[in-house]
């Protein structure tokens, strides 16, 4: 293989920038809502899911890349989501093994990356047609952005709903009426319709900002 | 009995898979914009569910739980392969909706044509993937739980889908600012949907 072109080109890093505003998965190619606001509510499961999603995209998006020519074209569905279900065991044992309060929050949404449609999104869009590195970078570049959308979305949840970040308190104890303040929780950020709503916001701001999306 | 009653009527509208879990959400926003097709497609998900659910309730019962083979002797009464579910779950769903799609394609043509392209979709679609992972978080006691819950979050879904097709078809005529037409405002209405659903919560069947 001759290596004409180097490992971070323009082109590459274009790759890993392009799903946080112009390609990103969820707000632009309607990818892998799926498993993505459930687990919004507070930051930190946010970021795991996020990084969880980014390595299993990265990594599947690389072993399809390097067996692309060998896989069948006609079992390549279930070729794929062996692969991805065999990453979703590892991440799913060592979350298990190293963050266990974290991976239980999850619950069954870490299962769930498996029909994550991004990731087959991604391999049939890309990996099936490119060689690794740039299968690998796409694939990062797409879970990154993902998580990104999580990241934000929760950072309101938390912050709004239950007035902390990261388990830390951020609006002081003082303020809540109950310790004579002004001050009350918003209940409606913590339950499941305000992340579909903070979302549909999100994409309206996006949107607004980049023009170019705007659907006709 | 009663409780089966519970179990349906909590994952129709309690747990449903689109409002509470946000499951089956791309296939929910991709395939909703006529009411016609979105049916089809709610009738292809109640049907994938209801079979796949009791299987892979069975599959995990005598397989894969912690001293699930002890029905083979003792000595396999330790193992547990919990950590092989995921593969396992997605590849019976997998194998079932190929099978669905021959057996409804020799034996009624008529509803292939109608369910014929949405059935490939659903085995990624995460609802279906979520429902028997609930199904194995819950520990549901017997088979007919678990075909219950199924039935029902299949009911659910093909309700939430048909609802937002319904309102999309009508949205059409409606003014949206530019920047949230499409997929923005789809977003909001079903957030607005999930908050109606939220009055559901509280219901309970029991019998004392």
């Amino acid at each position: 293989m001759s290596q004409k072109e180097s490992l971070f080109s323009e082109k590459n890093i274009k790759l890993f920038t392009d799903p946080f505003n112009n390609g990103n998965p969820i707000t632009v190619l309607v990818l892998g809502i799926c498993s993505a606001l459930a687990v919004t509510v507070k930051l930190q499961p946010a970021i795991v899911m996020g990084l969880s999603v980014t390595i299993v995209t990265g990594f599947s998006s690389y072993i399809i890349s390097l067996l692309r020519n060998t896989i069948p074209n006609r079992i390549r569905i279930i070729v794929q989501l062996v692969v991805a279900a065999s990453l979703v065991i590892l991440v799913d044992q060592i979350l298990k093994a190293y963050v266990y309060e974290v991976s239980k929050q999850l619950s069954v949404f870490v299962g769930l990356i498996i029909t994550n449609c991004i990731i087959m999104g991604r391999i049939e869009a890309f990996a099936l047609g490119n060689k690794p590195w740039p299968s690998l970078i796409d694939g990062l570049g797409n879970g990154a952005g993902y998580g990104m959308i999580l990241v934000i979305v929760a950072f309101f949840r938390e912050l709004l709903g239950s007035g902390t970040l990261f388990g830390l308190r951020i609006v002081p104890e003082s303020f809540y009426v109950k310790a004579g303040g002004f001050y009350e929780n918003n209940g409606m950020m913590v339950l499941p319709p305000a992340a579909l709503i903070l979302l549909g916001v999100i994409i309206w701001i996006h949107r607004s900002v980049n023009k170019k999306l705007v659907e006709k | 009995m009663e409780n089966l009653i519970g179990i349906f009527v909590q994952s129709v509208f309690i747990n449903n898979m689109i409002f509470a879990y946000f499951l089956g959400m791309c296939s929910f926003l991709a395939v909703s914009k006529k009411v016609s097709t979105a049916m089809g497609l709610g009738v292809a998900v109640v049907f994938v569910l209801l079979i796949t659910v009791p299987v892979n309730y069975l599959i995990n019962k005598y397989l894969l739980q912690a001293g699930a083979l002890s029905w083979l002797g003792g000595e396999y009464a330790d193992i547990d392969l919990g950590f092989l579910s995921f593969i396992i779950f997605i590849a019976v769903i997998a194998w079932i909706v190929q099978l669905l799609e021959m057996i409804v394609e020799k034996f009624t043509p008529a509803l292939y044509n109608q369910l014929g392209i949405f059935l490939p979709l659903i085995a990624v679609n995460c609802a279906v993937m979520g429902a028997s992972l609930f199904m194995q978080e819950r520990e549901y006691s017997s088979v007919a739980e678990a075909t219950s819950f199924g039935l029902g979050s299949g009911i659910g879904w093909m309700l939430a889908i048909v609802g937002i097709a319904a309102i999309r078809e009508k949205m059409a005529y409606s003014k949206v600012p530019p920047a949230l037409k499409g997929l923005g405002i789809t977003f909001i209405v079903t957030g607005l949907m999930a908050i109606a659903f939220m009055s559901f919560s509280g219901i309970e069947i029991k019998i004392d």
